[in-house]
């Protein structure tokens, strides 16, 4: 029974994901919304205000440098996440952790 | 992955390939800005190049980093990052603003020097996180 | 009909991608198929917000000595917002694996049915 209901579900959201894709923008359109506003201004002015022909290096690095600051910071906090999960389940669960390091 | 796990092919063709991945990956961290590639990319084939050698040779690696080691190497990435940053900030700039140094260069290339500290900063990071969390996994329990 | 199909064949083909994320979550009773699931989910996503940025007759966004135009080039911002998710999909499969080398210490089994019957003894 709940399998019939949640196949109507994905059904009903696969048809509108479905009709909903005649609005989007004319495909490989130069005019499109997203290549108008910004975009230009960091082809344009790249070379001579980072000194990189990579649009893309200079984007991340120098236009948007504090979105990959904390980009950083998860990935740090991913990885010492993982080292704390298996770390602490390996030693005694009675105990405290942090008793005798190895 | 905790014993040795080769036969006579692939322990022999790691050898070959370790090195290379590793010279093609500081490739791709220094030359980028001028062909694609960037901190992310180089991070992450460091990473493999090391996982490669832990697969095959075991616990009794060349290059292997335990755990903790490697989530220290990744706040030091993350600290040159953020220290880049608060220099910055000490020259009587705004933060990340790469305009500041006082080198006697173009405007262009000082912008230049910034990014790549930067990005060294983020290639230890990445490489870092994937050695930790392959070694986080496949350590052997002790019961 | 032709237009139609060389407009949005595209999308509907991301669209098939995208939706066997939700269908392998609901339907698969092993714990690693439904992460994987929801990680071809996440590349669908990735994948729709990079097709948003192309242009017609445009090359990769590195700068060619003597070819200067913004409709030379495609869009470079995509690119760099998507090099952000790679890394969060990276990080989100790594945590949840921990997690599930947890539950099968705990519980002896990765299936679903069977580890709901051993936590409602």
């Amino acid at each position: 029974m709940t399998r019939f209901i949640s196949f109507f579900g994905l059904g009903l959201m696969t048809l509108m994901l479905f009709i909903t894709t005649s609005g989007l923008p004319v495909l490989f359109d130069p005019e499109s919304p997203a290549a108008l506003h910004v975009s230009p201004r960091y082809i344009e002015k790249s070379h001579e205000e980072t000194g990189s022909p990579n649009f893309v290096t200079a984007v991340l690095a120098d236009y948007r440098g504090y979105d990959t600051l904390g980009e950083t910071t998860v990935i740090f906090t991913a990885g010492l996440a993982t080292v704390l999960l298996l770390r602490a389940a390996r030693k005694d669960s009675d105990r405290i952790p942090g008793g005798k390091e190895e | 992955m905790n014993r040795r796990f080769g036969t006579i092919v692939l322990g022999t063709a790691f050898r070959f390939l370790v090195p290379f991945i590793m010279v093609y990956g500081m490739y791709v961290l220094m030359h980028g800005e001028y062909s694609p590639g960037g901190g992310f990319q180089a991070g992450a084939l460091f990473g493999i190049a090391v996982v490669l050698d832990r697969l095959v040779q075991g616990e009794e690696a060349m290059l292997s980093i335990s755990g903790t080691k490697a989530v220290i190497l990744a706040g030091i990435g993350t600290f040159i990052y953020g220290f880049i940053g608060v220099l910055t900030v000490l020259l009587n700039g705004n933060f990340l603003e790469y305009g500041v140094f006082p080198l006697d260069m173009i405007e262009g290339e000082r912008h230049a020097l910034g990014i790549l500290g930067i990005e060294i900063g983020v290639t230890i990071c990445v490489m870092a996180t994937i050695i930790a969390i392959f070694d986080a996994l496949t350590r052997r329990e002790e019961w | 009909m032709k237009e139609l199909l060389s407009q949005y064949f595209i999308y509907w083909l991301i669209l098939v991608l995208f939706m066997i994320g939700p269908f392998g979550m609901i339907y698969k009773k092993n714990l690693v198929k439904k992460l994987m699931a929801m990680n071809i989910m996440q590349v669908a996503v990735i994948i729709f917000f990079l097709v948003l940025g192309q242009k017609a007759g445009g090359t990769i966004p590195i700068e060619i000595h003597g070819l200067t135009g913004v409709e030379h080039y495609i869009n470079p911002l995509p690119h760099a917002l998507m090099l952000t998710a790679i890394v969060v999909s990276l990080s989100t499969t790594g945590v949840a694996l921990a997690l599930l080398l947890l539950i099968q210490r705990r519980f002896g089994t990765l299936e679903e049915d069977e580890m709901l019957r051993r936590m409602n003894q």
